[in-house]
């Protein structure tokens, strides 16, 4: 597969790894933000190839894993009414609100349809126009703009009976507040590759000048990862600090212009709760008052909401880089995908799932 | 951080969690899926009531003695969006499906039942269609439909059609084939490229917005199978990977055995146009369910016989040596990734989902 295959060639990936091995001479802690990139390090087993003073901790970057548990019981509220056809991503609908999931409300009769792309939502809209189609518009920077998009189209086809229910959250914020935090580990940052092609890379210089601190657009491949962890124990071992992009066939410093202007034409930051971290400013984005008509949470009356989250998982300093999914204790014992006590062992971007998937339990690896 | 951001430092939550879920009180696609919950329903649903020596053996097929001689019973129900999609359709699957669970079992499929679920309103050519191509599978796999039955439901209480098919087969003398039967040092041979069904049907249904030039490998498998027997070779386990995929037959292979299974990823045969469709739904091939594809798992000294045999046959052109049967960690399957590193070759817990970005 063209573009695929090359970044996983064997050769060319132990050609970057013996560099890095020669580059380091002391420990460093980098955190990798995406969910994407995390599933792809324990994947292909990166991690267990890089020499041991490297250690990569596993960021916030899954748009499941975040979204507060509000919004969930919000979604499934608004998936259980009869007149509504309730769409989403489909890792959204295996996780736990307060329980229960899509999953079941679907189970009990609800309209619960996995789409792939909010125009597909449009679409179900306009061949259901008895019906109310919602649209649950989860993401991080990468699905913004499909999201935005396809309130700027429901308006200019005149779709009345489409609404989308927003949790979106940006990325630097939650880097800044990584870093900022009081027990923070992280030294360096491998920067989110589908993020940073939809928005450039014009957010990091700012936090890397603040937090002294390199940051390196990264991709998703085993070379693409390789190569930015050499890049980030490069800096980190010269002291030099700054952005650099390592993912330079798909990331340009101004990023999609025409898809950053999707965005602002619809949404606006706002502060956000990040399920598990807690609320940080200016993180989010929600619809603008001019596009409020397709606000699911205006348009439902959904009563109050009562959520309640219990202390039982250590989500929150997994996705804070302050602790690995196997040092939880009920982690693939009590807590399993088919269990999940925490979004981040349901989610395919969350790094407990990740772990559980490709076998991170302490005895099996010690096994093998 | 926008237009409107700051840098002011931000004070953290302590780590705070859902209430776990409690076990689901209702039935979930899911339990349809192939994966974990389908294993549970199996295991903790129907195998306690059902209980007997031959139910256990989790088989493809169940073996029994009669008046003598061995025969393999099994069943399959099949329903599927769309009925007709390329490379086949629900009635060839149908026919195919119970071919090879009897197949798999190293016995030779003889006769088939078949019971219709008609849903009021189908259209009566779509019925001929589906019929006029389980003949021609049965034609294609040397089996006779010896007995059927047909009910009809209201419309909107069925997808258009629903097929059950059971069928038994006979057994040969000498032929032990059977999912515990996996020792460590044998060898993995999987027949052909892996995902070609699940893609091809997930296409066709266009729900995705995606098409990819694929068409289903449903085919009966019973004469392949024939020919490898036939080599004279020692088969220990038979099975064809259909729903959960090579990921999950494996695993149960390496279950029933207590032995594990290592995969070599850079062997896996995979189309070149599923790759790139799993890459863009976020699938894993090793999940995707085929139809018309089986592990062999052989003792290592046949191997190389066993593969040959399976390339000359019509229905195993393309088989590959995927991996090796070792001692431990026993009930598991590891792959070495094509980078040199190791990891576990998990079952799915649900259903296969599309991810987000």
């Amino acid at each position: 597969m063209k573009y695929v295959t090359e970044y996983r060639d064997a050769k060319l990936v132990h050609g970057v790894l013996e560099e890095i091995r020669h580059t380091v001479t002391r420990p460093w802690t980098l955190m990798e933000i995406c969910g994407g990139q995390t599933h792809a390090i324990v994947r292909h087993g990166i991690d267990q190839l890089l020499p041991s003073q490297v250690e990569l901790v596993h960021g916030p970057g899954c748009p499941v894993c975040v979204t507060p548990l509000e919004l969930i019981d919000k979604a499934l509220a608004i998936a259980s009414r009869p007149d509504v056809i309730f769409t989403s991503y489909g890792d959204m609908l295996r996780v736990p609100g307060s329980g229960r999931h899509l999953f079941s409300v679907r189970a009990m009769g609800g309209d619960v349809r996995v789409v792939y792309s909010p125009l597909d939502a449009v679409k179900l809209a306009q061949q259901n126009p008895d019906k109310q189609v919602v649209f649950f518009a989860i993401g991080f920077e990468t699905t913004a703009p499909a999201n935005a998009m396809s309130v700027l189209q429901a308006r200019a086809l005149g779709v009345q009976n489409y609404s989308v229910l927003v949790s979106h959250a940006c990325v630097p914020p939650a880097m800044h507040a990584i870093l900022s935090a009081p027990l923070n580990r992280v030294q360096g940052f491998l920067a989110a590759g589908h993020v940073s092609a939809v928005m450039g890379y014009w957010e990091y210089p700012p936090l890397a000048e603040k937090y002294q601190v390199p940051i390196v657009v990264t991709g998703f491949e085993p070379l693409d990862i390789a190569q930015g962890v050499l890049t980030l124990v490069q800096m980190l071992e010269q002291g030099r600090v700054g952005v650099e992009n390592a993912y330079v066939r798909a990331v340009t410093f101004q990023g999609n212009l025409p898809a950053q202007q999707v965005i602002g034409q619809v949404l606006e930051l706002c502060d956000r709760k990040w399920r598990g971290i807690g609320t940080i400013p200016m993180s989010g984005w929600r619809l603008r008052p001019e596009f409020r008509e397709y606000d699911a949470e205006a348009r439902f009356d959904l009563g109050e909401i009562h959520t309640h989250e219990s202390p039982s998982c250590i989500a929150g300093k997994i996705l804070q880089g302050l602790a690995k999914p196997h040092d939880c204790p009920v982690f693939g014992t009590t807590c399993t995908p088919e269990r999940p006590l925490g979004a981040t062992m349901v989610s395919s971007e969350g790094a407990c799932a990740a772990y559980y998937k490709y076998g991170r339990h302490h005895a099996l690896l010690e096994q093998a | 951080m926008g237009e409107n951001g700051n840098l002011n430092p931000v004070t953290l939550e302590g780590p705070v969690c859902p209430l776990p879920l409690q076990p689901t009180e209702y039935v979930v696609l899911g339990h349809g899926s192939g994966g974990k919950l389908s294993r549970d329903l199996v295991t903790k649903l129907f195998l306690p009531p059902f209980d007997n020596p031959i139910l256990r053996a989790g088989d493809d097929a169940g073996i029994v003695g009669i008046a003598g001689s061995r025969l393999a019973i099994s069943t399959d129900s099949h329903v599927v969006t769309p009925l007709f999609f390329p490379g086949g359709d629900i009635g060839r699957l149908a026919v195919c499906g119970t071919v090879n669970d009897l197949a798999m079992m190293g016995a030779t499929p003889r006769y088939l039942t078949v019971g219709f679920i008609l849903e009021e309103g189908l259209e009566m050519r779509v019925l001929e269609r589906v019929v006029a191509s389980m003949r021609a599978a049965a034609q294609e796999a040397v089996v006779q439909i010896v007995a059927g039955d047909t009910k009809v439901v209201q419309k909107g209480k069925a997808d258009g059609l629903y097929i059950n098919t059971a069928g038994v087969g006979s057994v040969a003398d000498g032929v032990e084939i059977a999912g515990a039967n996996a020792r460590p040092g044998d060898v993995v041979i999987l027949s052909g490229a892996m995902g070609d069904h699940g893609i091809a049907v997930l296409s066709a249904r266009g729900e995705l917005d995606f098409q990819a030039q694929v068409t289903s490998d449903i085919a009966p498998l019973n004469h392949l199978v024939g020919e490898m027997l036939t080599a004279g070779a020692d088969i220990h386990v038979l099975r064809d990977p259909t729903r959960g995929g090579v990921a999950t037959a494996l695993n149960e292979i390496a279950q029933q055995s207590n032995a594990g299974i290592i995969l070599d990823e850079a062997h896996l045969p995979v189309r070149p146009a599923v790759a790139a469709a799993c890459e863009m739904l976020g699938f894993d091939p090793l999940y995707v369910a085929n139809e018309g594809k089986l592990l062999a798992v052989v003792a290592p000294g046949d191997a190389e016989r066993v593969l040959r045999v399976m390339r000359a046959s019509l229905y195993g052109q393309g088989a590959a040596i995927i991996g090796h049967v070792v001692t431990g960690p026993r009930g598991r399957v590891l792959m070495r990734t094509a980078i040199g590193s190791t990891r576990v070759v998990d079952v799915l817990a649900g259903e296969l989902l599309p991810r987000i970005c």
